[in-house]
């Protein structure tokens, strides 16, 4: 079969890449995957435990190290891709370091970045001592302490939804969706952690979308008493004993309220990843208002760039959780196979 | 107004609004809670406030008064509590099947040993 | 705390102070409650400093308090404002030195407003030619005298004949600051390190040898307002917000607090006094008040000027214990003569007696 010694270059080593790349390498393609970093496994990494059933990251890694162990399945790491451009009947790929790739199509997955919390100013992330991101508490987990910055074991810990999501002042009107049942995630890791530990969640909606998400959000208040305060916390600051104290409001009660806490939680959003921007510019791929690759219909295109021979897969495109990503991916692999059948 | 000694300058310091939590008491949440663990699930829909006999004519706000309980505010629970009919319609509505004519039940004896010094 | 976080902030706020050549334009109230303050910062760029700074005697109110307080119109603000743009143009000048927050704030609005709505500038430039017959350039800076100051803190450092230090211990003083809401939360880029982290007066402290408190109400308003405290009734609004930040800073004994605005300096020395009467609590270590001063009055004491001259006696908390630690001597019976030695009344119910 002629098509079968097609060459697809897959943009990128996360969840998306390793779907898109071990998929396409087993049903015969010849493939390459670029991945900036080190190794593939992109944000899963740092992830210690995953939600709704708080399953280990390592066997959804161990899973997509095996699904991209494949002889037709070339990886290419500590590289990104800069520039695709239609030439002859494919597609020529520009790397990192000057190299090109002859493709006869690219899956672009180049996923999200982690909002920058030092961007919020008024949380003082970089400043006080106990000041952390979602994904360092996650750090902490994989180390089995969550402590202080003094190594002292925290007694209140709040969890600060929406950093750098649907926030105009950092320029993201966008819901980054998986934030809200990452607290409640990890907001129950906490509680069986540090069972004296209080734990509480400032949201502004609880956006618990995905399958047995809100059956989450229940059962941390039925079972591990984790405290939900509606209302954006606007500013942290610490006392004279180096407690944090951070200023909300309860608008269910409907008065301003004021908290000490030992450790503050920034669940920091989705931001389309630099290198994908400058891929997007380089490339002529439109950009939606909330600056992610914007796809030729939303509903029945959602993977086609608009260029020819070149596909979206995963959270370049919108935030999605690692399901979602899966599937989005192979919806890639579908129309790249499609494409290269049509030819 | 009245000038009084403490007013002599025709005004006063405006009183807080604040709920400080770290001054406030939670001894009543516990109570509630011990007394019905459903209080917990609570997600402040106000399913029970739409349909509450009493909150179609006073000031009673059952889902309001959750959260006051939760934040320890007891202050506003001592009139609220009295306010309840009891008629049960907000169990029927509730979505996450709290007890809530028993929430009220306990947060009126809660008061009452508040006040005994009995919590 | 991290300090090298707070410096990142810092990094990334740094706005445009000319080096020299200001056109001053004065506060309305600043020369009745802290009478030295703008006559020392004229003293302080020109005698010390070597700099160029024209005042114009026809300036006048840039009406903000009016504006703030719902009589006079934006379009007629603009105008007044313009009509300071036209006298400094006249003189030659393109850099603004703003002694007062408010109108800080003030001219900060409409140049931003000109920016985004080029129609409203055309406008203006009309009604001023309409009724005054005057052209004006729109500034090339406009600086809050505070960021003056803070531009030239190292070199006021290094002819310093006193230092924000206790001498009988050797330990920098704690001091408090506070930045006018107007100089930075409305355009936090106008603001030297920003509206969360300003760096302002933490510059110029460290600079002189204090220690800065980073209290939990730091960044909290003082409680000015504008209609809050032009209605007596309504004081009690003002009042609330200024015992909330003394309440949060007691804990650390700060030995006095430097603000940049008119408002916060008048209202954080004031209210001392009208919280003592009415609950019959002062914040300071040992019972006594906190001073609160301005950031001229800080660097003149800095620069060895004398207290009575640079006018600290006209606040209602006295600032002597304040220069018994600084090492400073002033006799406190020379607080209230006149400059033909006579004897002035003294008030009543100082604070710091």
């Amino acid at each position: 079969m002629k098509t079968m010694s097609a060459h697809i270059v897959v943009a990128g080593g996360g969840v998306a890449g390793m779907e898109a790349a071990g998929t396409l390498a087993g049903m015969g393609y010849r493939v390459t995957m670029i991945e900036k970093d080190d190794a593939p496994g992109g944000h899963l990494l740092q992830w210690h435990a995953l939600f709704p059933d708080r399953r280990p990251a390592d066997e959804v890694i161990s899973h997509f190290r095996k699904h991209t162990e494949h002889p037709n399945l070339r990886i290419i790491t500590g590289t990104t891709v800069e520039k695709v451009r239609n030439h002859g009947s494919g597609v020529l790929v520009s790397l990192s370091g000057g190299a090109e790739e002859q493709a006869d199509a690219v899956i672009v997955a180049t996923g999200f970045e982690l909002f920058d919390a030092h961007r919020k100013e008024e949380y003082g992330y970089g400043i006080y001592d106990n000041v952390i991101t979602s994904a360092d508490l996650e750090a902490m987990f994989n180390r089995g302490l969550v402590a202080k910055a003094d190594g002292s074991v925290p007694s209140r810990i709040g969890l600060v939804h929406c950093v750098g999501s649907r926030d105009e002042k950092v320029n993201n009107n966008h819901c980054s969706k998986v934030c809200c049942v990452t607290a409640v995630k990890q907001a129950i890791e906490i509680r069986k952690m540090l069972p004296s530990c209080e734990v509480f969640c400032f949201y502004m909606d609880m956006r618990m979308y995905g399958p047995y998400y809100e059956e989450l959000y229940r059962e941390s208040q039925e079972y591990h008493n984790v405290n939900f305060i509606r209302g954006k916390v606007s500013e942290a600051s610490v006392n004279i004993n180096n407690r944090l104290v951070i200023k909300v409001e309860d608008t269910l009660a409907g008065r301003p309220l004021k908290m000490e806490l030992d450790i503050i939680v920034l669940m920091v959003g989705m931001e389309m990843a630099g290198a994908g921007m400058r891929l997007a510019e380089a490339s002529g791929m439109k950009r939606g208002i909330n600056r992610f690759l914007e796809s030729t219909d939303h509903h029945y295109g959602n993977n086609l760039s608009g260029l020819r021979g070149v596909f979206y897969a995963g959270t370049c495109t919108a935030p999605m959780n690692i399901t979602d990503t899966i599937s989005h991916a192979r919806a890639a692999v579908t129309e790249t196979v499609k494409y290269l059948n049509s030819r | 107004m009245r000038v009084t000694q403490s007013n002599k300058f025709g005004f006063t310091i405006n009183r807080s609004r604040l709920i400080d939590y770290d001054s406030s008491d939670r001894k009543v949440r516990e109570y509630v809670t011990l007394r019905e663990p459903s209080f917990r699930l609570c997600f402040a829909c106000g399913g029970c406030t739409a349909t509450c006999t009493a909150g179609q004519h006073t000031s009673f706000n059952l889902r309001r008064m959750n959260t006051f309980i939760r934040r320890g505010e007891i202050e506003p629970l001592r009139e609220e509590v009295k306010r309840c009919m009891l008629c049960g319609k907000c169990l029927l509505v509730c979505p996450r099947g709290v007890n809530t004519r028993n929430v009220v039940a306990a947060a009126a004896e809660a008061i009452v040993k508040l006040e005994r010094n009995e919590l | 705390m991290k300090p090298e976080g707070k410096k990142r902030i810092w990094a990334e706020y740094q706005k445009e102070i000319p080096d020299d050549h200001f056109f001053y334009v004065r506060s309305c109230i600043r020369q009745t409650f802290f009478a030295g303050s703008e006559q020392y910062f004229l003293k302080i760029l020109r005698d010390d400093l070597g700099k160029d700074v024209y005042e114009d005697p026809r300036h006048t109110t840039c009406t903000g308090i009016g504006y703030h307080g719902d009589v006079v119109p934006f379009e007629t603000i603009q105008a007044v404002v313009a009509r300071h743009f036209a006298l400094a143009t006249e003189a030659g000048y393109k850099h603004i030195a703003i002694s007062c927050v408010t109108s800080f704030g003030i001219y900060s609005e409409i140049l931003e407003t000109w920016k985004h709505f080029p129609e409203t500038l055309e406008r203006t430039r009309e009604n001023l030619y309409k009724a005054t017959g005057r052209t004006f350039d729109v500034p090339e800076t406009i600086s809050h005298t505070s960021d003056i100051i803070y531009k030239f803190r190292d070199q006021i450092a290094r002819k310093a004949k006193y230092h924000l230090i206790d001498i009988s211990t050797g330990e920098p003083l704690k001091v408090v600051e506070h930045i006018g809401c107007h100089y930075s939360k409305m355009f936090p880029k106008y603001g030297v390190g920003g509206a969360e982290f300003p760096h302002v007066l933490v510059g110029m402290v460290e600079a002189w040898g204090g220690d800065i408190i980073d209290y939990p109400e730091r960044r909290h308003c003082c409680g000015f307002g504008f209609r809050q405290y032009l209605v007596q009734a309504n004081r009690g609004y003002s009042l609330f917000a200024t015992r909330k930040k003394f309440e949060s800073m007691q804990p650390y004994r700060p030995d006095m607090i430097i603000a940049n605005c008119p408002g916060c300096t008048m209202f954080m020395d004031r209210w001392q006094y009208t919280i003592r009467e009415i609950d019959g609590i002062t914040y300071g270590a040992d019972g006594q008040g906190i001073p609160v001063l301005t950031y001229e009055e800080v660097a003149g004491l800095v620069l060895g000027y004398n207290p009575w001259e640079l006018g600290l006696q006209y606040h209602n908390v006295q600032s002597l214990p304040l220069l018994r630690k600084m090492g400073i001597k002033a006799d406190p019976s020379e607080r209230f003569l006149a400059k033909d030695g006579s004897r002035l009344p003294e008030p009543e119910n100082l604070i710091n007696g």
